[in-house]
């Protein structure tokens, strides 16, 4: 299979003539449509734990097309509830569900990672380490039992690391196909979510999905994951 | 379909595929292949003959290269390989000293639907079974238009072959995260139809529906990343253009309407 050649340039967004920054923009009828945000790094900076080929794959084709789906969606959405029409606004849900579940958990899952000469890999400090050992004993704890349920979910889906922002408590989850972890309780909130999907690791880990959980940790953001966690738990 | 059997135990070696055998690749060569795969046994232990009763990985009715450049040799070699043969040996491990060894498959596959409360053994059972079918959907030089008695059902259930092709080709698109879609028989029509094109999510499979399957595409993601990447379209366009074994799929609806009549 050929290589395509690896862009540097983190998006080609721009191109669409929506702005680059990830944003929202109004259309002249006045929806917000959605728009594919900027990798904070190039394509290959996360090598090798997870190859420049994929995340140019995973952020170009694959996010957005849940973006491109997304838009789609909330536009007949739009038709559908100014028309009142009922059968056809709850038809649509799971539309909006998989496609707009795809943009959010994408977004995230973006900003969960960094080179390691930005940070990835480095575990938390502060409240969060302080928060990870007190829940789940170590940090190693915590990777362990989020690779085991990553590596056991069939089919298409997620692993998290969140916060019950309700009961200050920390939380591993997972969700299937492009379920958002919300859908796993209403004060939860996502720190760390790994994308389990076949196409976040196929091209270069194959069938081993352990491998690859492994590896990612190597490149996991954890400056971010305790920003949002100060948030929550301050 | 694969039925608990005495074998080895280990697992059918790659070497198995059947080599140079020409380009029939009809539902006859598949079932003399299958029969041959019985004739081995596990080894005795302290004297007494242990046969361990367990599902076997049965190879597909072609060699490993017979579906390129459609379905590369590399793309088989992963998805036969080592996801088939995981579920192969996942479920045997899972299913050893429990009430459902020594249960047929697609036995073992209905008690594990447990009416859509699945249990665990489920997703290895189906995968096993769903597997094994879409290799028997496939073959060399496959693809273009069913004839005779097919046709004749596709053509009076869809309105066309073309009709027939965009839906099933649409369910095989649009089936969201991991899954199957189906060209299936259904004994009990209640529009008179007989034939009807469905997805599926994950492992399940149109038999715990209560319908006869005759013709799936995989679309979990492992079935064609290595060879199309995100283009899934692409890939259910080449399934439906060459790969596509009308011969296996007419076979199907043979038995199951025999078993109607």
């Amino acid at each position: 299979m050929a290589l395509r050649p690896l862009l540097t340039r983190r998006t080609l967004a721009s191109a669409s003539g929506f702005s680059s920054n990830g944003g929202i923009t109004t259309s002249f009828r006045g929806l917000q449509t959605f728009s594919l945000p900027d990798l904070p790094y190039d394509y290959g900076a996360l090598q090798p734990a997870i190859s420049g080929e994929i995340m140019q794959l995973h952020h170009q084709k694959h996010h957005q097309a849940y973006i491109t789906n997304y838009n789609k969606a909330l536009e007949q959405l739009h038709d559908a509830m100014s028309k009142g029409d009922a059968p056809a606004v709850v038809k649509l849900q799971s539309a909006i569900k998989f496609n707009g579940g795809g943009h959010v958990n994408h977004s995230i899952f973006w900003k969960n990672l960094a080179p390691i000469q930005g940070g990835g890999g480095e575990p938390p400090k502060g409240s969060l380490g302080w928060a990870i050992d007190n829940h789940f004993g170590s940090l190693d704890a915590l990777v362990q039992k989020m690779n085991a349920e990553g590596a056991a979910l069939q089919g298409s889906g997620w692993v998290w690391l969140g916060v019950d922002k309700e009961l200050k408590k920390l939380v591993v989850e997972t969700t299937s196909n492009q379920d958002p972890l919300v859908t796993k309780g209403p004060s939860l909130v996502p720190l760390i979510g790994i994308d389990v999907w076949e196409h976040a690791y196929y091209l270069q880990y194959k069938n081993v999905r352990p491998d690859y959980l492994k590896n990612i940790w190597k490149v996991i953001n954890w400056k971010y994951a305790s920003e949002l966690y100060g948030k929550e738990c301050p | 379909m694969a039925t608990a059997t005495a074998t080895t135990s280990s697992a059918v070696p790659a070497t198995a595929f059947l080599r140079r055998q020409g380009a029939n690749g009809g539902a006859n060569r598949s079932l003399r292949w299958a029969r041959n795969q019985h004739q081995r046994w596990s080894p005795r232990r302290s004297g007494a003959a242990v046969i361990t009763a367990k599902f076997d990985l049965k190879p597909p009715p072609y060699p490993q290269d017979a579906l390129e450049p459609h379905m590369s040799q590399n793309t088989m070699s992963f998805h036969w390989g080592k996801h088939h043969r995981a579920y192969v040996d996942n479920l045997n491990k899972q299913i050893v000293g429990t009430e459902l060894q020594g249960k047929s498959l697609e036995d073992v596959m209905i008690r594990t639907y447990n009416k859509g409360d699945l249990l665990p053994p489920f997703n290895n059972a189906a995968q096993v079974w769903n597997h094994d079918f879409f290799w028997d959907s496939m073959k060399p030089g496959g693809g273009g238009k069913p004839s005779g008695e097919l046709l004749k059902a596709i053509e009076r259930d869809f309105g066309s072959f073309e009709k027939f092709s965009e839906e099933f080709r649409s369910a095989a698109a649009t089936q969201f995260g991991s899954g199957w879609a189906w060209l299936v028989f259904n004994p009990r029509p209640s529009d008179g139809k007989e034939l009807l094109v469905l997805k599926t999510p994950n492992a399940v499979n149109p038999l715990v529906l209560g319908y006869t399957a005759l013709l799936t595409i995989d679309v979990w993601e492992h079935a064609y990343y290595l060879d199309y990447q995100n283009r899934r379209p692409d890939y259910i366009s080449i399934f439906m253009e060459k790969l596509v074994s009308w011969d296996a799929v007419s076979a199907k609806l043979e038995v199951a309407k025999s078993r109607v009549a």
